[in-house]
């Protein structure tokens, strides 16, 4: 199993280390120092390496890695989701996962590593389950602690790895209830210089915020339970309602988490909000191109397109833009070759257009590659599959919880080549 | 001190955010003192803050283990987070201090008996984890006692603790009668429990392959996948995977655990979904094809895989490369999901080579127009990599698709017609598979190939077009002039552009032979007089004595009828590819290689199958029909590689240094005896090298120059062929031939196995000079003649210097001594052990095969004598998790006489010390293939037991070197 971590900084230092069997030298992360000169990148760097007497697998979040050590066969996958799960709690107690934040807090870190892992098993991850042995610092916490001398450690058993819903702590208490729940839909789609939509498919999330009393039994159901043919749930939804009845029935965890995540396809049809004129064209003679992109909506399901961006990846010849915006502001990072249209609101009356000219570096050839487009947006209050919740109710509890639903279409990886 | 309480004061006063960086500030001098006093402060809350800075000293890696009695003393104590903050340091430091952890026991024990199972839970586990063996002994009885404890929650940490305590001390474990407690826990009643035993048991199970430890029934089945629906997510992982080595009675039973199974595919964490596909992917085989609920499964298979590629980029690639074998398996599963793996540009570029990958094992004629334009977009994006992949995946597509080449040769063209150099040179290489493929029906492109001949810089690339010309010399007007410009820099070309260049001129000359004459002359000469690389000469020689002598065999011979090339080159070996979907979600499925090719520690992992259903046969691909389908395949493909004697017979092969490596999954693989030097090892070895296709020369034995995917690749390919005689020469060092130990002759073929040719030899290391001296022994009751040797690709590259020199045929009952001069330039790969050598002999009457173990001695070089300050620098360099040691028993030299008798198989010492008596050697050696290994020879006066400490940074060699010095000091 997981045999030690590493936490290492986008410099290549190493500055947390957690063995859960005997300790391993620092020195096999060398291998993985090389690997990540060879890949130049950070995010290139191949997540599972073999060394001569261990396997490095490694993910990359937050610009930092989090490398573990095996030396038995070990599902890497099992390995990878833990790491992302490491992630998720670093943040999840301290608001953001970086490298500060973990050294201010190290000593929090290394009780999290080991309640969450025994010899190389998972032991507790779940975010409430953790919460309730370790606190998470807080302001007031640490003030109200060091005065009274109590301690950030729970000593109570926790009590909801035993139960068969071992997501959910007993004795929940709310003077409001509520539970909110968020429809985030995310557009991946490839498509191609003439318009064509090449590729196109939407992941879709259920986010939950449920602070609710006791032991409330929810069930949601949907207009078009028909779309969801791929769907995958947290572990407390009750497959067989779903199978017999598309309602999702659960006992929901305490605070924020994911209720279920949802792929539709690229076989049924998908809606693309907006569609791309470009032109980037660079001429065989004299330094310099030209660029023309216009974006207008195309089935935006009565709603407004907002927080539109386009970011381009130049090639390296790129020197300069010099652009005009109809509306928003555009930037070209030099050192990293990427320019940016931060557009806003589309306005259907008026269509936004980027053009001018590009100046490329005096005795360069004319670019091998072409750039791609990638387009960020948000649709709110729609959910751009048609996905919509038709009830929720409560069972087991007699208050009355406040409800609600909100829907938000984004682009995920929506991009558009030349 | 003063200063940090102070500076506690003024967070207290200003309630500032108190962060544990705080901890961090005591660096300066007596920072260990300091914490000393404040460790023994009567305050809890100071005693509290210390250990906390304790802890964050030792995370980052500081050494705090002077501070183990003070730090210890703070564990009596109520206050929880306290008691845990001195386990985790009790575990980090217990192993270091052993004598002093002692002292924490009593806690331990006492704390195994708390009323609180919390406490009882800690208290078990972090016993576990401290590695001493003192401690482990008192561990036992609170042990046995927690894993009955009526609470689940200790109970599930007991199991965990018996698998830490197998890996200290197995034989304890078993004594104890531990593993059968264990087993009971799968049986408990709560799923945790349940989850956790099997974890535990799959864990020590490793270490035992053969043990029955989870004997798997109907009843535990049963209790597993009860348990399945309940234990936590990681809980489900371990079930599964211990579920996938159950094989099920019937069909009935199969398909029951697969409908329990299968709604774990909609987990949220992937390794929950993978580790069910595995489970499906391997029971699916027993069920019937015709059943209604196999169609159902394989549709319920498609969505959680292509839901796994929507995840983050790592968990992309495992997912990406178990869905290579998934496909290769079951296509039909994602013929329709081609969508997916359609590559983003922002995707890591280890995404992207393995979406390509796959999305050539979907290419199908219904969607060949989609991948084709998608290929064409990939090879205008930035990264190089990528593009020369995307281009040779177009040249694999026509390859596959039939119907497709044609327009895979016009997208080709589109792309020469951009001129990006590497572009073109790669699209180059792939047209002359093309060719290969498809002979005489694209030759109206190779005008525009020749526009760019000026262009290729690329070794791969320049052969392959040499190749071309070469191959249509009739139908390009001016070849001569072509090959003629190439010919101008030779001696500036690689060799594996003169080879081609040789045999294309020579195909010219047999095809035009009026105006060529000049040209072929001085392409002889050149090859054979003014070049000092053995196989260029000898294929120089073969042609010039064949053009001189037999002009019309030599045409039948070179410009022979060549087979074609398949697609199937690139497909993994179907016993492999079984063994790998047992493995779905494992290392072994990522890498591609069978678990017991590199998984350390496991020793002797049993080799998995897919078992097929008994009940209709008929209806099920069972493994056997699977790999026989591949066996019929069509006669097209090319025959062999492993085929020896159709290379030793062939007269335009490359040299045995050199030979072509196999296509991995090519007919005749499995059919005994080739496989010694065919291809069933290289597939199980291979390594990511890039696809080959630089052996395109005329004969049929000339490899498959046709991209495979990279885990069908050979270990090493481009071994360095010339050299060869370079090291016959190479006299220099002079070293000390003196008292070199030579192995006596052992019979390595016995004449029973070879129709009465008996082979015994040794091994010699002369002058540098590496000679594998054999005695040939015919006790057949005919004249054995033709003799031919060869060697399977080994650990250090040793291959044959030259032809086997014997000259004269060999009567009945006559013995000839021969002396064969080796080289270690040849190909790699490691061998079990690791001076294991497989040969190959041929002679008029068969080919035979052997293997013997040479003395790794052989391989030390002259100069392996280290200066004393780099040999204390890389003593120390090297970590020494690397350092073995070794007891050499009866062995009554002193220490003089040892180093002498040492230094004659070159382990050269560098410097004595005697200390109490005892006199410690330092010596070093290095291999030919630079790896030095340093020794540290302890001998006792009147003690013939010797210790030897060895060091490597490559520390498998340790055994076969501790074997040397055993024989060599006793001998």
């Amino acid at each position: 199993m997981i045999h030690s971590l590493f936490l290492i900084n986008h410099a290549g230092d190493i500055f947390l280390e957690k063995h859960w069997k005997s300790v391993i030298s620092r020195s096999v992360c060398d291998y993985f120092f090389e690997a990540k000169e060879k890949a130049v990148e950070p995010e290139n760097v191949p997540p599972v390496l073999q060394t001569p007497h261990h396997y490095l697998i490694s993910i990359y979040r937050d610009k930092l890695f989090f490398l573990s050590v095996v030396q038995t066969e070990v599902p890497p996958l099992f390995v990878i989701e833990f790491l992302h799960r490491v992630a998720d709690t670093i943040q999840d107690y301290f608001g953001e996962c970086s490298e500060s934040l973990i050294n201010d807090n190290v000593v929090t870190v290394y009780e999290l590593l080991e309640e969450m892992l025994d010899n190389g098993f998972p032991l507790a991850t779940e975010s409430n389950v953790l919460k309730e042995m370790i606190r998470p610092p807080t302001i007031l916490r640490s003030v109200v602690n060091t005065l009274t001398g109590s301690s950030n450690v729970g000593d109570k058993l926790p009590s909801g790895q035993l139960s068969s819903i071992p997501w959910r702590r007993a004795g929940v208490k709310y003077t409001n209830n509520e539970a909110y729940f968020d429809v985030i839909e995310e557009i991946d789609a490839i498509v191609d210089k003439s318009g064509t939509t090449v590729f196109a498919e939407i992941q879709g999330v259920i986010e939950a915020s449920v602070r609710l009393t006791g032991m409330p039994d929810l069930s949601m159901t949907f207009m078009n339970p028909s779309l969801l043919d791929d769907v995958s749930f947290h572990p407390c939804v009750r497959f067989k309602r779903w199978e017999s009845e598309r309602a999702l029935s659960f006992i929901p965890p305490d605070g924020n988490f994911t209720l279920m995540n949802y792929h539709v396809s690229s076989q049924n049809l998908v809606t693309i909000p907006v569609y791309v004129k470009q032109n980037i064209c660079f001429f065989e003679t004299g330094p310099c191109g030209r660029l023309d992109i216009t974006i207008g909506p195309k089935q935006t399901m009565g709603k407004t397109v907002e927080a539109l961006m386009v970011t381009i990846h130049m090639p390296k010849a790129v020197l300069s833009a010099n652009l005009t915006a109809t509306q928003g502001n555009y930037s070209y990072d030099l050192a990293t070759k990427v320019l940016v249209w931060d557009i806003g609101k589309l306005n259907p009356q008026k269509l936004p257009n980027l053009r001018g000219s590009l100046s490329l570096q005096s005795g360069a050839p004319k670019p091998e590659d072409n750039p791609s487009l990638n387009i960020d947006l948000k649709i709110q209050q729609v959910a751009i599959s048609g996905l919509k919740v038709s009830r929720l109710e409560m069972n087991g509890e007699k208050y009355k919880p406040f409800k609600g639903v909100k829907y938000l279409t984004k682009a995920g990886n929506f991009q558009v080549r030349t | 001190m003063q200063e940090w309480a102070n500076q506690l004061c003024e967070n207290r006063q200003f309630g500032s955010k108190m962060t544990d960086s705080k901890y961090f500030t005591t660096t300066k001098k007596g920072e260990i003192f300091e914490l000393k006093a404040e460790l023994n402060s009567d305050k809890k809350e100071k005693k509290k803050e210390a250990v906390k800075k304790v802890i964050a000293s030792m995370t980052v890696g500081k050494d705090v283990s002077a501070l183990f009695p003070d730090v210890v003393n703070c564990m009596q104590t109520d206050n929880l987070e306290l008691k845990k903050l001195v386990y985790l340091y009790l575990m980090n430091y217990a192993k270091s201090q052993p004598d002093m952890a002692i002292m924490a026991v009593n806690t331990f024990v006492k704390d195994c008996e708390d009323l609180n199972p919390l406490i009882r839970a800690l208290a078990v586990r972090t016993m576990g984890c401290i590695r001493v063996d003192k401690i482990t002994e008192y561990l036992c009885e609170p042990l046995r006692k927690c894993l009955k404890d009526e609470d689940p929650y200790v109970r599930k940490t007991a199991a965990v603790c018996v698998a830490k305590l197998h890996d200290i001390n197995a034989q304890l474990v078993e004594d104890q009668g531990f593993l059968d407690t264990l087993k009971d826990l799968i049986s408990d009643s709560n799923p945790m429990v349940v989850a956790n035993a099997v974890a535990a048991l799959s864990e020590i199970a490793e270490s035992h392959p053969n043990s029955n430890l989870l004997d798997l029934n109907p009843q535990t089945i049963n209790k597993l996948l009860t348990a399945l629906n309940e234990c936590t997510e990681w809980g489900q992982i371990f079930i599964l995977d211990c579920l996938a080595n159950y094989s099920p009675r019937d069909d009935r039973e199969s398909q029951s655990i697969c409908e329990r199974v299968t709604p774990r595919l909609s987990h949220a964490n992937s390794a929950v979904v993978l580790s069910a596909v595995k489970v499906l992917m391997k029971f699916m085989e027993m069920l019937p094809k015709d059943l209604d609920y196999y169609g159902t499964l394989l549709k319920k298979l498609a969505p959680p895989l292509v839901t796994l590629l929507s995840a983050e980029p790592e968990l992309q690639y495992v997912a990406l490369r178990n869905i290579n074998l998934i496909v290769q398996r079951r296509p039909e599963i994602l013929k329709h999901e081609m969508k997916v793996f359609f590559v983003k540009y922002n995707d890591p570029i280890y995404v992207k080579l393995e979406k390509l990958d796959i999305m050539i094992r979907l290419a199908s004629q219904a969607n060949i127009a989609q991948v084709l334009a998608e290929l064409k977009e990939y090879a205008t994006e930035v990264d190089v990599d990528f593009v020369r992949k995307a281009v040779r995946a177009i040249g694999r597509c026509a390859i596959k698709v039939e119907q497709s080449a044609e327009r895979c040769v016009s997208t080709l063209l589109d792309l020469i017609q951009t001129k990006v150099n590497y572009v073109v040179q790669e699209a180059i290489v792939v047209i002359k598979d093309i060719f290969r493929k498809y002979p005489n029906k694209y030759e109206s492109v190779i005008a525009t190939l020749c526009e760019h001949l000026e262009s290729l810089d690329e070794p791969e690339a320049r052969a392959a077009m040499i190749w071309i010309v070469g191959e249509y010399a009739e139908r390009i007007d001016n070849a001569d002039e072509l090959l003629e410009s190439f010919l101008e820099g030779f001696h500036d070309e690689s060799t594996q552009v003169q080879l081609q260049l040789l045999t294309a001129i020579v195909k010219l000359f047999l095809k035009k032979p009026t105006e060529t004459q000049e040209l072929v002359q001085q392409v002889l000469s050149l090859a054979t007089q003014d070049s000092d690389n053995p196989d260029l000469r000898d294929r120089g020689y073969i042609y010039w004595r064949l053009l001189s002598t037999d002009p019309v065999a030599a045409k039948e011979v070179v410009l022979a009828e060549k087979p074609l090339i398949s697609e199937e080159t690139d497909l993994i070996e179907p016993t492999l590819l079984e063994e790998l979907i047992c493995h779905i979600g494992t290392l072994a499925s990522v890498y591609h290689k069978p678990p017991s090719a590199f998984v350390e520690g496991s020793r002797g992992v049993q080799h998995k199958r897919l078992t097929s259903s008994a009940g209709s046969g008929e209806s099920v691909e069972s493994p056997d029909t699977g790999s026989a389908a591949v066996s019929e395949a069509p006669p097209a493909v090319i025959p062999s590689q492993g085929d020896l004697l159709g290379d030793l017979l062939n007269l335009d092969l490359t040299p045995p240094t050199s030979t072509g490596p196999p296509p991995a999954a090519a007919p005749g693989m499995q059919l005994g005896a080739m496989d010694l030097l065919g291809g069933g090892l290289d597939s199980l070895m291979g390594d990511e090298s890039e696809p080959l296709g630089g052996d395109i020369g005329g004969s049929p034995a000339m490899g498959a120059g046709f991209g495979a995917p990279p885990a069908a690749m050979p270990a090493s390919f481009n071994a360095p062929i010339s050299g060869g005689l370079d090291d016959l020469f190479d006299l220099g060092g002079g070293g000390m031939t003196m008292g070199t130990y030579i192995p006596p002759k052992t019979v390595w073929l016995p004449a029973m196995k070879a129709k009465g040719l008996e082979i015994s030899g040794t091994f010699v290391r002369r002058s540098g000079v590496i000679q594998m001296e054999m005695t040939l022994n015919n006790k057949a009751m005919s004249v054995m003649s033709d003799f031919a040797i060869q060697f399977n690709r080994n650990s250090f590259g040793l291959a044959p210097a030259g032809p086997l020199q014997i000259l004269t045929p060999i009567s009945p009952n006559q013995s000839i001594e021969a002396a064969l001069p080796l080289s270690t330039v040849g190909p790699v790969m490691k061998m079990e052990p690791l001076n294991n050598l497989q040969v190959a002999v041929k002679n008029n009457i068969d080919v035979f095969y052997f293997s013997c173990q040479y003395p790794i001695s052989m391989l030390f070089l002259e100069d392996g004598k280290m200066e004393r300050q780099v040999f204390l620098a890389t003593w120390k360099d090297i970590p020494n998790e690397n350092e073995s040691q070794f007891q050499i028993k009866d062995c009554h030299l002193n220490s003089d006489a040892a180093s002498n008798k040492l230094q004659g198989s070159n382990i050269f010492t560098i410097a004595k010390r005697t200390v109490e008596g005892q006199d410690m050697l330092y010596q070093s050696m290095k291999l030919t293939n630079g790896i030095w290994v340093l020794a540290e020879l302890r001998v006792q006066a009147g003690n013939p037991n010797y210790t030897i400490s060895l060091k490597c940074r490559a520390p498998e060699v340790s055994q076969c070197v501790f074997q040397n010095y055993e024989t060599v000091l006793k001998n």
